[in-house]
């Protein structure tokens, strides 16, 4: 065997992940969906800390599994959306998407055809980590940063006014 | 494959080894919880099991596992299993990057005491605590039950709202000490003998308020108000499964005492300890102990308030959570930026 324990665990990592994400989608009820959601979440955390980016591995989990999924469980909960519950879908609509589905796959393998990955040859293999993704992002990315925090800021201005707006 | 043996069992002796000292002090808070309020409310408190009551965990334990199990004939069985089950996997994780100790020489080999030393170790608290909210709102959702999911709920918004201070808080500290590593903080509080509560008091105290509703101790212990709301999430919950919901409580509340005392009282430091002309594995093996004295101080702490202070109302609770610790907390920062800001030129 010719393989060394990072393509092994690169390997388990990647099996679960694939079979969690499909759970995603084929699980009837909502609330196993988001379970689902949750463990692709955490296989993808441990590919961030295959790849040494450990800060990137814990703050993907802080802000998606532990904040927008328990958001989401929070909706799926109090709308109490159970398998049964779910509408039933017209049948032209199954086959509208499974066409057009299909057509992106065509446009997709069309674009991909002759597309080869050039060697990746990272700079440094600690960009990952805290002390230098800081440096970067503050140092050489400042301003499209700080820009992009104003873009959040405003959406929660914005979630706050349409929130408001009753009263 | 090159694998270091020693390495391997170093660390799971040690993992076992700090699980089993966080189970028995848990074990051992609840008797102590029912000790600090007989004295305060003038009783004996337990005194039957064993000399001091000192067996009564024990009598408990085996209590809630001989107790009938009973899941709800209507409720998600797999769910309702996961719920209290990941409440107290969670409750464990934390402990892994807590240093606990300096280092042991063993046979020529050096031995952390600490399970991991990430660079990262705060954001990994983070994640941690984050990820507690699931197993209350699991368990409440899957019991079918409306009482238990509102309770579920106000639990999860209550924790949810408590974290963002709490985070805040901590921003405040990670800017005074530049690390993120838990045993950097440490060692930067050993090197000075300046504990980072005299640096950053509001930031403590803030931190401290938060642990509190992060537990669902009391004074925020709307989660199990029987008197007033219902009994909580674990409202459809017996036998071992209501326990270790409680159980998760009482662990929750260890480590987040040895998480305040390691961040902001010194952690296995006291002033005078490296001074004195013993061998270093001595020192190590001291410090731990005080930093277990520190732990346990803080665990009467809780207990105390408990005894102490009435129970919030659920609007108090979030109206001190978002319109007092957060802008607090925001202010401290500021105020932190600005001496770091002096102090550099």
């Amino acid at each position: 065997m010719g393989m060394n324990l990072q393509q092994v665990v690169f390997g388990i990592l990647s099996i679960i992940s694939l079979i969690t994400a499909l759970g995603v989608v084929f699980s009837k009820s909502p609330v196993t969906s988001v379970l689902c959601l949750i463990l692709t979440f955490f296989t993808i955390a441990g590919h961030y800390v295959m790849l040494n980016a450990q800060f990137l591995a814990v703050v993907h989990i802080i802000v998606y599994a532990g904040a927008i999924m328990v958001l989401f469980l929070f909706v799926i909960m109090l709308m109490n959306l159970n398998a049964e519950g779910e509408p039933q879908k017209r049948n032209w609509l199954k086959y509208a998407g499974a066409i057009s589905g299909g057509a992106l796959l065509v446009v997709l393998l069309a674009a991909l055809r002759e597309a080869s990955l050039p060697s990746l040859t990272p700079a440094s293999n600690d960009i990952g980590l805290i002390a230098n993704l800081g440096q970067t992002l503050f140092k050489t990315y400042v301003v499209p940063f700080e820009v992009s925090s104003i873009l959040f800021l405003s959406a929660m201005v914005g979630a706050v006014v349409i929130g408001k707006k009753e009263h | 494959m090159q694998v270091d043996w020693f390495f391997i069992l170093e660390k799971v002796l040690l993992i076992t080894g700090v699980l089993i000292i966080s189970l028995v002090v848990a074990m051992y808070s609840t008797w102590g919880e029912r000790k600090v309020a007989g004295i305060m409310q003038d009783r004996l408190g337990p005194n039957r099991a064993g000399p001091l009551g000192l067996l009564q965990p024990l009598a408990d334990g085996g209590k809630l596992f001989f107790k009938e199990e009973i899941i709800p004939g209507a409720s998600n069985r797999f769910l309702f299993i996961l719920g209290p089950s990941l409440a107290m996997t969670v409750a464990c994780m934390t402990s892994a990057v807590i240093p606990w100790g300096d280092t042991l020489t063993i046979a020529g080999h050096t031995v952390s005491l600490q399970v991991a030393d990430v660079n990262i170790g705060i954001l990994y608290i983070f994640g941690v605590v984050s990820l507690g909210v699931y197993g209350i709102m699991l368990g409440g959702w899957s019991s079918n039950n409306k009482f238990s999911l509102l309770s579920s709920i106000r639990a999860a918004s209550q924790i949810i709202s408590y974290e963002l201070a709490m985070g805040m808080a901590l921003i405040a500290l990670l800017m005074v000490t530049g690390s993120l590593s838990l045993k950097d903080i440490v060692e930067q509080q050993r090197q000075s003998g300046v504990w980072n509560v005299f640096v950053q008091p509001l930031g403590f105290i803030i931190f401290l308020i938060c642990s509190f509703a992060e537990t669902n101790r009391s004074p925020f212990d709307l989660a199990e108000a029987e008197n007033e709301l219902n009994g909580g999430y674990h409202l459809e919950y017996s036998s071992m499964k209501l326990g270790f919901f409680l159980f998760a409580e009482y662990i929750n509340m260890f480590i987040s005492s040895a998480l305040m005392s390691t961040l902001y009282f010194g952690g296995y430091h006291i002033w005078g300890l490296d001074s004195l002309h013993v061998s270093p594995n001595i020192v190590t093996i001291l410090g731990t102990l005080v930093l277990f004295i520190k732990t346990i101080c803080f665990i009467f702490f809780f207990m105390w308030v408990r005894w102490t202070i009435p129970r919030f109302r659920y609007d108090q609770l979030m109206r001190l959570g978002w319109n007092y610790l957060i802008p607090i907390a925001l202010l401290n920062m500021l105020i932190t930026g600005g001496w770091i800001l002096w102090h550099q030129h």
